[in-house]
């Protein structure tokens, strides 16, 4: 096991540095809370659905670790696109990647998402990886909270 | 190693737990202030237990029985030598300092507290030293007042003072801060809440394991503390109360062990300290702490805090030489406890490749979040010292330290 190699890849470090579509837009359609009150990260995502169910515009502002902030920025990059239904299925495909290594995970519908793949042997921070994914489950549910701990 | 008294020499041969590798390194521990490693002589005292007189305590008429509960009574007299306390029935176990605050702020709650009396707290209280007040107040309609501390981490004395009028019933604070390593001056900080009338209880979690605590010396009414963090089992603490303020408490929970007769019509109560340790004791715990006390009176606590204190300027030194690295709190006077921060490293990043490297820290908010609110953070980094740690663990720290600013750089 190395950090550099399971955890910290240079994708990873350079997403927590520079968050891609990191923001609070003018206007949006769905939004909620990722919170780790054990952490202390706190994060808000915000979506915009079309009337046909595809998110067109997603964004995300908030503080915590590298990894949470690397994964909201990799996920919303793969969401923007996608109908809410692909974005619940790539939502279950990640958390099995990051909470099963033993699944057959599809690398391909992941793309960089992929660089998560060795966060199983970090047990402890696999919470980190998901926390976003929860909040964006919970506001495509019309829920604002997402909590893990 | 710096000041380092012969008395600790071979002192890391004793913690079994030191042996072993992690991630095939060396390991430092340091996150005493989270839980103590345990020597060799208080796993043995519980195992003793567990082999050789496994039995209920204050019942049986048989052997084992007797056995057991002689070393419960043992161990509890052991608790008030180490505490220096008038009366072994003063010596309340529980399951933890938390479980210890909140029996206070369920019996002296009803005995003392009502609507519009007052409770002193710090800015600078863990969790278990707030919310029982916050629970407190929900039932009573009291008022809970919190005494702010300075940029350095200090308690502001000031502020303290002013708080202090004649509506407060109880005052509540740490004698050593488990986030900022913060020494409070205790016998002062009583002397003035007794001054304007209230109680005194002392959360001496953070406090056992480094300096004494004569519960007599500081005149407090009621003191705290877990068996995890002074090289004793998980489970178990205690509560000391001064004898007049515990005969005058409710009993909190009712059960075996905490009566002498019980009909439906009525119950009478058994005598201190079986009042308030209803059901069956942790005993396999109260012996370990015993053991665990007896093993630190064995050192010593002058032995221990001069160790720890060289070891924790050498901490200070290496960490404030780390471009990069802020420490958080300078408090007057401190004890055992670094918090920190790297530059453009969050604690809980830091925390998984110091963890790769061997060295266990602690990141997050140290349930005290009013101090990572005061220094305006949502989380540190905290290492901690024992009398087991030594300069390899300080060199290991800051060597992988320096591995995450490579990481991260």
């Amino acid at each position: 096991m190395n950090v550099s190699d399971d955890l910290y890849q240079e994708i990873i470090l350079d997403h927590s540095r520079s968050p891609r579509h990191y923001g609070c837009p003018l206007n949006h359609t769905h939004c909620a809370a990722g919170r780790n009150p054990l952490c202390g990260d706190e994060y808000q995502v915000y979506l915009t659905l079309d009337e046909d169910g595809v998110i067109r515009d997603a964004s995300f502002e908030g503080a915590g670790c590298a990894i949470s902030k690397a994964s909201t920025s990799l996920m919303l990059e793969q969401l923007i696109g996608k109908h809410h239904e692909q974005a619940r299925a790539l939502f279950e495909t990640f958390h099995d990647m990051v909470t099963n290594p033993g699944g057959d995970h599809d690398t391909k519908v992941l793309g960089k998402l992929a660089a998560f793949s060795g966060i199983w042997k970090f047990p402890s921070r696999v919470k980190c990886a998901i926390l976003c994914w929860h909040a964006v489950r919970n506001a495509l549910d019309g829920k604002t909270t997402a909590s893990t701990e | 190693m710096n000041g380092t008294d012969t008395t600790l020499l071979d002192i890391r041969d004793r913690f079994p737990c030191l042996e072993q590798q992690v991630h095939g390194k060396r390991l430092a521990y340091l996150d005493s202030a989270a839980t103590a490693l345990k020597p060799a002589c208080v796993i043995d005292a519980v195992t003793q237990h567990y082999t050789q007189e496994s039995a209920n305590i204050h019942r049986g008429v048989h052997h084992l029985s007797e056995k057991a509960t002689a070393s419960f009574e043992a161990a509890r007299e052991t608790v008030r030598a180490h505490l220096n306390a008038a009366h072994t029935h003063e010596i309340i176990f529980t399951s933890g300092t938390t479980d210890s605050i909140n029996l206070v702020a369920q019996a002296f709650g009803q005995l003392e507290i009502g609507k519009g009396d007052e409770i002193l707290i710090t800015e600078m209280e863990h969790h278990s030293n707030i919310v029982p007040w916050q629970l407190l107040r929900e039932r009573s309609g009291a008022v809970l007042r919190v005494a702010p501390i300075s940029d350095d981490g200090d308690v502001d004395r000031e502020a303290f003072r002013a708080s202090l009028n004649e509506r407060t019933k109880l005052v509540a604070f740490t004698a050593v801060s488990n986030a900022l390593g913060t020494v409070n001056p205790v016998a002062e900080m009583a002397a003035e809440a007794h001054a304007a009338g209230a109680s005194v209880l002392v959360d001496a979690a953070q406090g056992v394991p480094v300096q004494p605590m004569d519960v007599q010396a500081l005149d407090c009414d009621f003191l705290a503390f877990s068996g995890h963090k002074v090289f004793g089992p998980t489970g178990i603490g205690v509560l000391y109360g001064k004898e007049g303020l515990l005969e005058a408490m409710p009993p909190v929970k009712g059960g075996g062990d905490m009566i002498l007769s019980v009909t439906f019509e009525k119950t009478t109560y058994n005598a201190l300290p079986y009042t308030f340790e209803a059901g069956t004791a942790h005993i396999a715990g109260a012996i370990g702490l015993g053991r665990a006390l007896e093993f630190v009176s064995e050192l010593g606590y002058a032995a221990i805090e001069t160790h720890e204190a060289a070891i924790l300027a050498d901490a200070f030194e290496a960490l404030q030489a780390i471009e990069g690295v802020r420490l958080v709190g300078t408090p007057s006077r401190r004890k055992g406890i670094i918090s920190f921060l790297v530059d453009e490293i969050h604690p809980h990043d830091l925390g998984t490749i110091l963890d790769q490297e061997g060295v266990a820290i602690r990141a997050g908010h140290h349930c005290a979040q009013p101090v990572m609110a005061h220094f305006g953070v949502p989380a540190t980094a905290r290492a901690s010292f024992s009398l087991y740690n030594n300069h390899d663990d300080i060199d290991q720290l800051v060597a992988a330290i320096q591995k995450a600013q490579e990481i991260f750089g």
